[in-house]
């Protein structure tokens, strides 16, 4: 069984926070023993790509809803089926990842995701989603939400 | 126990990795006509226009046969199966027995009787082997080419070979390019994008007959006109790739007729992909639906059933998510309106290129066609599947931003809590 982050739009104030976290956290920029607070030129522009966050955060104008959407790894992932190269794949684990290099951006897997939880990467080039944080033990967004917002269970 | 499957595609994957979740040890084969490990269709052109390299043409990993304990048999062709004893007989004359058999064939070229078919350079646009010809082709000099059938995989041909040089002319039956999943007004946009990009069209005509002295020189179209070509592409589209089972008592009507288990009127005989005629859930109707999700939903479904654990598959619809250069569309289920009692809502933005065009019956989305404006479509192909009544929300459906804040609390609750399950 794979965990899940769970959004709580009751306390999420938009502030996308959780945003720039996951930017940094797959960012190649990243410094390795760098704390959350000391988030300062964690990224370096590019011209032509603005970093795709793997999270979503849905906001509307109008109204103060606002919640933190990630990839729900599921258990029947219909994004994996839809994937003509194989990229976007389970892992023995449970986690649901897109192995960007052999991702072609075809977004069948956009098509297919129930949630609209894939994202159009850095230049449209590949598929983005919430990988959980492989190598960080914990997701960026759910350590550093400033409002407890984004919660991992199991489930 | 003992499956065997023909065909080696993604019908085959999905019921591999059905059966292995839950039958560890029971031997399975494989058996495909074709010599190279599970590899994806779809990127053909992508192989030919040089995006992808051999490598990572392969949809799993090497070990994947290993790991699945899988045998295989590549590059031998089953000829015929003999139902009574349960064997399928392979063009060396060896017979493979079987306790379960998955049919999962796939599609093959559709070739109208065509003049000068034979001649060399005429190519069709289905295997890996048919782009390693082409390339080869082009590696000899190939400059002009004809591309007959403006379907996906034409346009995906014409696409590869504009990439590689070639002055590229698309001949099409129709009025308009991508018929099976745009209305007039989209096609125009894509067309447009194509032209663009130097891919010239001729449409409502077709080939009438193929010139060369061995080799192809001239492509002759039904209006009179003849082009040059050194290469000719026929792309119009495929059929079930089922003649070796004709005149058995296996019931063949478009493709292998099969219920929502994917079982045959045969027992223990299943089919899945491109090969079989299932029931589809928007149409009402028995269907071939010629596409990788369903062919793998349909092979998964069978590989449960064949390990004994009922799963049935009634969700089946058309769905295709394409781009060319730099439009990219996504449309599923209904898009041609079938009957007057269908709303539709369209926004066509010309500024910004974006097209969205959705169908509705009873207040439940029975199709949508969504050009240059993509994100997120995938929780409406859900809703099609879901039945679910849009009614309240229908307006918001054509914006870009759509998503869960237009849904309900409880329903997008349920949705992205509970989604752990979708
Ligand atoms: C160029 C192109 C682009 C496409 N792009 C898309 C896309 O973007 N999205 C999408 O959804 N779909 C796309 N499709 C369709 C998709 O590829 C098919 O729906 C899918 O491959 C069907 O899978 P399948 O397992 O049913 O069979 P197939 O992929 O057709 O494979 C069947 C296999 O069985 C083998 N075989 C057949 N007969 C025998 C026999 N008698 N003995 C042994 N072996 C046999 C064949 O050689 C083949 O290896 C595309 C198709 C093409 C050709
Ligand atoms: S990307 Fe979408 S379909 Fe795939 S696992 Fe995540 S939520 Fe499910
Ligand atoms: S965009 Fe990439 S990950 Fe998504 S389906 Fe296409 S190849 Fe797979």
């Amino acid at each position: 069984m794979a965990k899940k982050i769970f959004p709580k739009e009751d306390v999420c104030v938009g502030c996308h926070l959780c945003e720039v976290y996951c930017v940094y956290a797959h960012s190649k920029y990243k410094k390795p023993n760098a704390k959350a607070h000391e988030l300062v030129k964690l990224y370096i522009k590019h011209k032509d790509s603005k970093p795709t966050p793997r999270i979503l955060v849905e906001e509307k104008s109008g109204t103060w809803t606002t919640f933190a959407l990630q990839c729900r790894h599921c258990d029947d992932a219909p994004c994996t089926k839809a994937c003509i190269t194989g990229a976007m794949k389970r892992l023995e684990d449970g986690r649901i990842v897109c192995d960007e290099e052999k991702c072609v951006g075809c977004w069948s897997c956009i098509m297919a995701c129930p949630h609209g939880a894939v994202r159009r990467g850095e230049n449209k080039k590949a598929a983005s989603k919430c990988d959980l944080c492989l190598e960080l033990g914990e997701p960026a967004c759910v350590k550093n939400c400033p409002n407890e917002a984004l919660e991992i269970k199991e489930v | 126990m003992k499956y065997v499957i023909i065909g080696n595609s993604v019908a085959a994957c999905g019921c591999i990795e059905a059966i292995r979740k839950v039958d560890a040890q029971n031997p399975i084969v494989v058996i495909s006509d074709e010599k190279y490990r599970v590899y994806s269709r779809p990127l053909i052109s992508y192989y030919l226009g040089g995006k992808v390299d051999e490598s990572k043409m392969y949809i799993r990993d090497e070990d994947y046969y290993e790991k699945n304990k899988v045998e295989t048999k590549l590059g031998k062709k089953a000829v015929a199966v003999d139902f009574k004893n349960k064997e399928v007989i392979l063009d060396d004359g060896e017979k493979v027995k079987y306790d379960k058999l998955l049919i999962a064939t796939g599609g093959k070229p559709f070739i109208p009787p065509t003049k000068g078919f034979e001649l060399k350079n005429v190519f069709t646009f289905i295997k890996f082997d048919d782009v390693k010809a082409i390339d080869e082709a082009i590696k000899n000099g190939a400059k002009k080419a004809v591309v007959i059938g403006a379907g996906l995989s034409g346009l995906k041909a014409a696409e590869a070979l504009i990439k590689r040089n070639l002055d590229v002319t698309v001949v099409e039956l129709a009025n308009r390019i991508l018929g099976s999943i745009l209305d007039l007004e989209a096609s125009k946009i894509v067309q447009d994008e194509l032209e663009k990009h130097g891919i010239v069209f001729k449409l409502e005509t077709s080939v009438d007959e193929i010139i060369g002295d061995g080799k192809v020189e001239k492509v002759k179209l039904k209006n009179g006109e003849v082009l040059d070509a050194d290469i000719v592409v026929f792309a119009i589209g495929v059929v079930p790739n089922i003649d070796f089972l004709k005149g058995t008592e296996l019931k063949i009507n478009r493709g292998i007729v099969v219920n929502n288990k994917m079982e045959t009127n045969i027992e223990d005989v299943y089919a899945a992909g491109d090969c079989a005629e299932g029931y589809d859930f928007v149409f009402e109707q028995q269907r071939v639906i010629p596409i990788w999700p369903n062919a793998y939903n349909q092979g998964e479904t069978a590989g449960y059933n064949m390990a004994g654990v009922e799963k049935t598959f009634d969700r089946g619809f058309p769905m295709n998510s394409i781009g060319f250069f730099d439009v990219h569309m996504i449309t599923a289920g209904i898009v041609v309106p079938t009957s007057s009692d269908i709303e539709v809502l369209v926004k066509h933005d010309k500024e910004k290129n974006t097209y969205r065009k959705i169908y509705l019956k009873n207040g439940r989305v029975v199709g949508f066609m969504f050009i240059n404006s993509i994100d997120r479509a995938g929780m409406i192909t859900n809703m099609i599947k879901e039945g679910f009544n849009v009614e309240s929300i229908k307006h918001r459906l054509l914006e870009e931003d759509f998503g869960y804040l237009d849904l309900p609390k409880e329903i997008r609750q349920e949705k992205i809590l509970g989604g752990a399950k979708a």
